[in-house]
């Protein structure tokens, strides 16, 4: 098991090695540059800035830079902020993306299952068809539409929560983008219980657990759940990589200053280093999230083992 | 079982619910905080790296020029408490306060009035308005590198005065003082932690306000300076500045009460905002013009018949009343209404009086002599950086032109690949804006001076046009100066190398909380002339 982790550990180094070169050098490659905005420079002030941020020299030159400075954990000063190294940035940013998308994914973890077992132990009833419409709409509904319905609704109208702004992650403040992050997430995963539920129940050894007299409750909680759930725990690397991406449309949404919107904002301004750094985190984050999903599926899954 | 699993899911939903309602319906709206949206988060809050009109909100809130704004927006003493100036103009020398103290303490002191325009040059700096101080003697030649920064023709005589030499006369050399990238800088915290000095933990200011904190893509916090030599006509204890980049989340937290101003508004809310918030709407002509340019570089737009033919066409009030709809005003010249030192009737494009009827067949004319007509269309491509209100008057303009005959391909790109086209000519005709960096008409008038398409982007290039910007450059008698650079602007439209299209109008909400705001060209609007009523 170990072995295998190390081994998945360091089959990661090429793929990142592959993303930072596609990503340097596409940015690159991108027309128009940090300097070309609405208030254009003049072509001396440019060299000056350019200088600076040693973009006069090769672009190969440049990129060993930046590989040499990631190496010590350098990924170099932001273009567009100023005041701030790529890295700090990424530091105070994450734990607001961390809390936005695990509060999401817990919330739709309980919920999600919790309406996906009941749907399946009400198959084809009035029960199931109400829980599973509701999923079907949440899943097609985009959240760039459930963002400022809800927050016209609770924000204006009724005046119950802020609209927008993080203030210091105050609960009150993380409600309506939780909710809007976790809503289509709820949807899938209540879908995905409900479907492998029926199924498990129709299983040999819950109709073995059933002849033996097992309470119904017992044989949800202790035979027929930890089977079921195994798609759900499979589902959780999608699931993080649509909380990063929902996160993108969220953050904007709800004026967050979470790490998602540097995405956007970085390729818009070509602030190179910025993206850069946002596409290392990110793929590091994937990279991760999927090797812990595979260790999490073996210790649940007995038919699943490691070497 | 089963009923127990919607009983818990329907309590945890409950609950949520509860809390929710339970909690403090109204916002964070109190007498003490002022929320202001500055519709982007700053790229830096040094004085001397900004680059933006939203970045100056909090800059003039934390720093102090030479001189600053009142309340109106025009320059009046700041660290400086008078001045004369030589009787060429091309000399000016300040009285400084002694009452004005960094935040930690040391006093500002004209040693760190030239540490920062010294900065401010320095090409290691990389200063991005560095150009704004060309004026200043030496200042180009210091910038570029080819002379070492004390070179500049500024220099501090005692701890309390401060002499500038300029290269001509500028009349708007004191307003241009009000610009952050001329502000002292401190020396002693600069030299002990170079670039760093702007962080959290190093940072001193000298203006009405000290630095809190910055939340990245959140906001910037600051507070009352109690050092501050006018501290007792400062009225709000603290600034929250909120990085409001989406237009319709700020409108939407004006609305809740979170921010009581912001510095933007969604183009398409205006109608509505007109009709239900009155008076929290403030529309005011702004030193901003939107235009066309032609790329003359390029044939047929070397030819002045095609360019003037297609100005013709464009019926700029359609745009302003009937598409855009927020009360921009129509232009036919460049400089807009309200600008310093430009007296006397505005420059306006020959055909701007006549019926559009008249324009519509003088075009056709225009364009039969440049030989272009039936069989033969005129075929342009109009390139805009994507926006939805360039999209609408593009293709408004599009339709326009149709009615000569003229065919438009519409081409769209994002900022950065739209502005690299226009530098390296890869367009015919190009949507462009540009905004004052200070009141004076030969702000906009370089548009056409320019010989390095940094701005002048229609590559225009008239000896004349260039003998009268000289002439007026060294010209001390603002009466005179101004007739000179009337001259030269009618020179300019009468080539059309641009198409300008309207006069941008500000566009501000303000809580009607707010008090002490007035309305100006410049759009500026310090925190410390404005109260909050309770």
């Amino acid at each position: 098991m170990i072995a295998y982790f190390l081994r998945r550990l360091i089959s990661a180094i090429p793929t990142l090695l592959a993303i930072i070169t596609i990503a340097f050098f596409m940015m690159r490659i991108a027309p128009g540059g940090p300097f070309d905005t609405e208030r254009r420079l003049p072509p001396e002030v440019e060299a000056n800035l350019e200088k600076a941020y040693h973009l006069n020299e090769p672009l190969v030159a440049q990129y060993w830079d930046y590989l040499g400075g990631i190496l010590h954990g350098d990924f170099g000063p932001s273009f567009r902020y100023k005041d701030f190294t790529v890295t700090e940035l990424i530091r105070a940013g994450f734990p607001v993306s961390l809390k936005l998308g695990l509060s999401a994914i817990v919330i739709a973890l309980v919920l999600g299952i919790a309406f996906g077992t009941y749907a399946a132990l009400r198959q084809n009833r009035l029960g199931d068809h109400a829980v599973m419409g509701l999923a079907v709409t949440g899943i097609a509904i985009p959240n760039y539409v459930v963002a400022p319905l809800l927050t016209l609704v609770l924000g204006i109208y009724l005046g119950w929560l802020p609209v927008g702004g993080w203030n210091d992650g105050a609960f009150r403040n993380m409600i309506l983008p939780v909710a809007t992050l976790a809503l289509p997430l709820i949807a899938y995963v209540t879908r995905l219980t409900r479907g492998s539920m029926i199924e498990v129940l129709r299983a040999n050894y819950i109709r073995t657990a059933r002849a033996k007299g097992l309470p119904m409750r017992l044989i949800v909680w202790r035979h027929a759940l930890p089977a079921a759930i195994l798609p759900v725990i499979t589902y959780l690397g999608p699931a993080a990589a649509a909380v990063l991406t929902g996160s993108l449309v969220v953050e904007q949404i709800f004026g967050l200053p979470g790490i998602g919107r540097y995405f956007i904002q970085g390729a818009l301004n070509r602030d190179y280093t910025l993206v850069m750094g946002v596409v290392i985190f990110y793929a590091s984050l994937i990279i991760l999230l999927n090797l812990m999903v595979d260790l999490l599926y073996a210790l649940l899954d007995p038919k699943v083992s490691y070497r | 079982m089963k009923n127990r699993w919607i009983r818990a899911s329907f309590a945890l939903l409950a609950g949520l619910a509860v809390m929710t309602v339970g909690m403090e319906t109204a916002s964070a709206a109190d007498a003490t905080t002022l929320h202001r949206g500055t519709s982007g988060e700053p790229g830096s809050i040094d004085p001397q790296r900004i680059n933006g009109v939203w970045e100056q909100v909090v800059v003039l809130d934390l720093f102090l020029g030479l001189t600053t704004d009142d309340a109106n927006g025009d320059p009046i003493p700041g660290l400086a408490k008078s001045w004369t100036v030589s009787p060429d103009k091309t000399r000016y020398t300040f009285k400084l306060r002694d009452d004005v103290k960094w935040t930690d303490g040391t006093p500002v002191t004209a040693e760190d009035a030239v540490f920062g325009l010294r900065r401010a040059l320095d090409p290691a700096t990389a200063t991005p308005s560095a150009s704004l101080l060309y004026v200043i003697k030496n200042g180009a030649a210091v910038n570029t590198g080819k002379m070492p920064v004390d070179k500049i023709g500024v220099s501090a005589p005692d701890s309390h005065t401060v002499v500038i030499d300029l290269t001509s006369p500028t009349p708007y050399f004191l307003a241009l003082l009000t610009n952050p990238v001329t502000y002292p800088a401190p020396k002693h915290v600069i030299d002990k932690y170079g670039k760093d000095w702007i962080k959290p933990d190093h940072i001193v200011t000298d203006g009405a306000y000290k630095f809190v904190d910055w939340v990245p893509q959140g906001h910037i916090t600051a507070e009352k300076n109690p050092g501050f030599y006018d501290a007792k006509n400062v009225h709000i204890p603290r600034v929250v500045y909120e990085f409001t980049e989406d237009r319709s989340t700020a409108l939407r937290r004006f609305r809740a009460g979170e921010i009581d101003i912001n510095n933007d508004v969604p183009v398409d809310q205006i109608p509505w905002l007109k009709a239900n918030m009155p008076d929290a709407l403030h529309l005011t002509p702004y030193l901003a013009t939107y235009y066309y340019v032609f790329n003359m570089s390029k044939p047929p737009f070397n030819d002045k018949r095609v360019r003037l033919a297609l100005s013709m066409l464009v019926e700029r009030d359609v745009i302003t009343d009937k598409i855009i709809r927020v009360g921009d005003i129509p232009a036919f010249g460049v400089v807009p209404p309200n600008t310093a030192n430009y007296d006397g009737p505005a420059v306006k494009a020959s055909f701007a009086d006549m019926g559009m009827a008249e324009r519509v067949k003088k075009a056709r004319e225009l364009l039969t002599e440049a030989g272009y007509g039936p069989g033969f269309p005129l075929h342009v491509t109009l390139r805009y950086n994507t926006s939805d209100n360039h999209k609408k008057i593009a293709t408004a303009v599009a339709a326009m032109w149709k009615r000569a005959g003229v065919l438009t391909d519409l081409e769209n790109a994002d900022v950065a690949v739209h502005y690299a086209a226009l530098r390296e000519g890869d367009f015919e005709i190009a949507r462009a804006g540009w905004v004052a960096d200070y009141n004076d008409p030969q702000n906009f008038l370089a548009l056409f001076q320019d010989k390095t398409a940094t701005i002048n982007y229609s590559r225009y290039n008239n000896p004349a046009f260039d003998k009268l910007m000289d002439a007026a450059a060294n010209t001390a008698d603002l009466k005179a100066r101004s007739a000179i650079l009337h001259k030269a602007e009618a020179m300019a439209i009468d080539d059309a190398p641009v198409l300008p299209i309207y006069f941008y109008v500000s566009k501000n909400l303000v809580s009607t909380r707010v008090k002490g705001w007035v309305d100006n060209a410049e759009d500026i609007h310090p925190t410390r002339y404005l109260s909050l009523q309770p």
